[in-house]
């Protein structure tokens, strides 16, 4: 057991030369990167905040009527941001909200594609189970501190990790939705001469569309759960007050932080969550 | 002309294919086979040729190769070995040696597919779903709506063209599949069991239908079935597979009156005649009889009397006259024996409005005869 010990295998030091390297040679990239995501995400932020509020949530009701039909989820839309207004987080919450959804724009735009290659490609599915796994189950703070060094404070190391943290969902989904269509559809696409392209379109993803909308709202509510790990390496937002909260133990302010994000979560879940019922499926 | 021929098609699923083709080629079972090398042999060659504007009923049980070998036709399957020809814009095409572009053009042109499972997308409406082929062609959208229009009245559903798939019954479903595959003007239709999966009614019901479409239509039909009874009542002609061999083809008539062998002798012996047999297969043709001068002489002293022209004009029983009695080829034995029972006479089958053939109550028994001596002589 000594030996063992003794002959420590340096995979931290591995890992941190890495990062290390990467910083070296990729500094251009990376901060390029950052520049532009960050401006990307500062400038939504900003003509958000610029709208009178009133424009916001009149949009926000128009949006819940339109994808639902439903006066039920319009009042609540109205009165949970009104509450939100009152409560005094509403640049805050316009911050997370954009955070939340630019997370999950590139995590659908990343993960869609990747599932639909895994369901297609069994050998690609293979390598990629891992590694979700990965980025799922690692710790959030491990992955904080190098998307921090590469990426420096603010709310695009917050992005970045929000990405990873969330992108498993989309692509996890995306890959069942895809692999679950059943085959006698295929072969009557096929059989119908089907390209490809044809395939995909007009036979998986309209089966698996259910299936990718489940993937996009567990992706908003991994992204919103993100929010406070997001404020720990600066990006704006809800998060902010509650970290500040925790350090001052201020019960008070901890709470209406927290309240805001759950109004924020269920209005998004809400107005996501696929209306329509799941397709009966094969007969 | 054929529209579909097989040249020793080999189908054989599984990795190693050229090793169990060599071991098929040594005469060895399917199942030795497939322990020794882990590939399935599907369908071992088959030869047969069908013919244009016909119905070809390929029957076995379930394992027997025949959907496997239907597969072939659209490329769902590939052929390992042989040729699968079919006959496209003047040349002939080969299925086991075809390009994928020249594949699609096949398969949205020539050939449309039934499944058993209906294959329907349930997300589409009833409307949708039969103009798929069409929207796949890049056919323009009015034209897809006016043609899937028209083929869903052709098979009595209009009214539910902007349901929900979903929302109709099996039978219905499956009408939705025939209109998909008829809305295509594909010539040659290829029905994975269709029926199998509704009940025995609407079943009945649909082969009707499809006869009666199949009329107008005049598609080349390739059918698959585990049913006798249903193979016997589509079929022009029969093709009985087992273990992936063809074991008989021909017309119901050879597969009831000459079975090659035991299995087939033993779906024979399960059949109902009254529903499956037709006037056709009753028959005893006119070539068949000695003719002398102008007379056929049938059984039981009735005489058949021919004109000048040569055409039968009356019967004759101990110099009596009486007049002809005539039936259509197609008319189910159902029907011949009730119209024989009223008129008790010989009766004349006709078939593009010309006399072919007769039927004599002796005929009629001739055949119940040899279907239940058979069912007795082999109990299942």
């Amino acid at each position: 057991m000594d030996w063992l010990t003794e002959h420590k295998l340096p995979i931290g030091k591995w890992l941190g030369q890495g990062v290390d390297l990467l910083n070296q040679q990729a500094a251009g990239f990376f901060d390029s990167l950052s520049m532009v995501l960050e401006t990307i995400l500062n400038g939504t932020t900003a003509a958000l905040v610029w709208l009178p509020a009133w424009l916001l949530i009149a949009g926000i009701a128009g949006l819940a009527w339109w994808l639902h039909r439903s006066w039920g989820l319009v009042a609540f839309a109205v009165l949970s941001l009104l509450l939100i207004i009152n409560l005094g987080y509403w640049q805050e919450t316009l911050e997370t909200l954009v955070l939340v959804l630019y997370a999950t724009l590139f995590c659908m735009l990343i993960g869609v594609p990747l599932g639909i290659a895994a369901a297609h490609h069994p050998l690609l599915y293979t390598i990629l189970r891992p590694i979700l796994d990965l980025m799922q189950t690692i710790p959030t703070f491990v992955y904080l501190i190098p998307t921090l060094i590469l990426f420096g404070l603010g709310v695009v190391p917050g992005l970045i990790s929000t990405i990873i943290f969330a992108l498993a969902a989309p692509v996890r989904l995306t890959w069942l939705g895809i692999s679950s269509v059943p085959n006698t559809l295929i072969e009557a696409g096929k059989s119908f001469g089907c390209s490809k392209h044809q395939l995909l379109w007009r036979i998986e993803l309209p089966y698996a569309m259910p299936t990718i909308m489940a993937g996009l709202t567990q992706c908003i509510m991994l992204s919103l759960s993100m929010v406070v790990i997001a404020a720990l390496v600066g990006a704006d937002g809800l998060g902010k007050p509650v970290v500040r909260a925790l350090n001052t133990v201020n019960i008070e302010k901890g709470f209406e932080a927290g309240l805001a994000i759950v109004i924020l979560a269920i209005l998004l879940d809400r107005l996501f969550k696929q209306p329509a019922k799941q397709p009966a499926g094969a007969p | 002309m054929a529209a579909v021929e097989f040249k020793h098609v080999d189908v054989i699923f599984g990795k190693d294919q050229k090793q169990a083709a060599a071991l098929l080629d040594q005469g060895k079972t399917r199942s030795e086979i497939l322990a020794e090398t882990g590939s399935v042999l599907g369908v071992a060659d088959a030869s047969l040729s069908v013919e244009e504007g016909t119905i070809c009923v390929l029957m076995g049980l379930s394992g027997s190769g025949k959907s496997s070998l239907l597969r072939c036709v659209n490329g769902l399957n590939p052929v390992t070995r042989g040729e699968l020809l079919i006959a496209h814009k003047g040349t002939t095409v080969d299925m086991a040696n075809i390009s994928s572009r020249q594949l699609r053009e096949l398969r949205r042109d020539r050939i449309a597919m039934v499944f058993q499972q209906f294959g329907l997308l349930p997300w589409c409406t009833v409307r949708e779903n039969v103009g798929f082929g069409l929207a796949v062609k890049g056919v323009p959208k009015d034209e897809v709506q006016r043609i899937a229009n028209e083929k869903l009245a052709l098979v009595n559903l209009s009214d539910w063209a902007d349901k929900p798939v979903n929302e109709l019954s099996g039978g219905m479903q499956q009408r939705v599949g025939l209109a998909r595959a008829f809305a295509t003007d594909a010539d040659i239709l290829l029905m994975d069991e269709p029926f199998s999966a509704l009940d025995p009614l609407i079943r009945d019901r649909l082969q009707d239908e499809l006869l009666e479409l199949q009329k107008t239509l005049k598609r080349t039909i390739i059918f698959v079935s585990h049913d006798l009874n249903e193979a016997l009542k589509l079929g022009n002609q029969i093709v009985i597979m087992e273990s992936g061999r063809i074991i008989q083809a021909g017309t119901a008539r050879d597969i009831i009156f000459k079975p090659a062998n035991e299995y087939v002798r033993r779906f024979v012996a399960n059949i109902n005649p009254l529903h499956v047999l037709y006037a056709g297969v009753l028959m005893r043709p006119l070539t068949q009889f000695n003719r002398t001068q102008d007379q056929i002489s049938l059984d039981e002293g009735w005489i058949l009397q021919f004109d000048a022209t040569n055409t039968p004009i009356s019967l004759r029983l101990q110099n009596q006259e009486y007049p002809l009695q005539t039936l259509d080829y197609d008319t189910w034995m159902q029907d011949v024996v009730e119209v024989a029972e009223q008129t008790d006479q010989p009766l004349c089958v006709t078939q593009a409005g010309k006399i072919v053939g007769v039927i004599t109550h002796k005929d009629i028994l001739h055949s119940l005869l040899r279907q239940t001596a058979l069912s007795t002589e082999q109990p299942m």
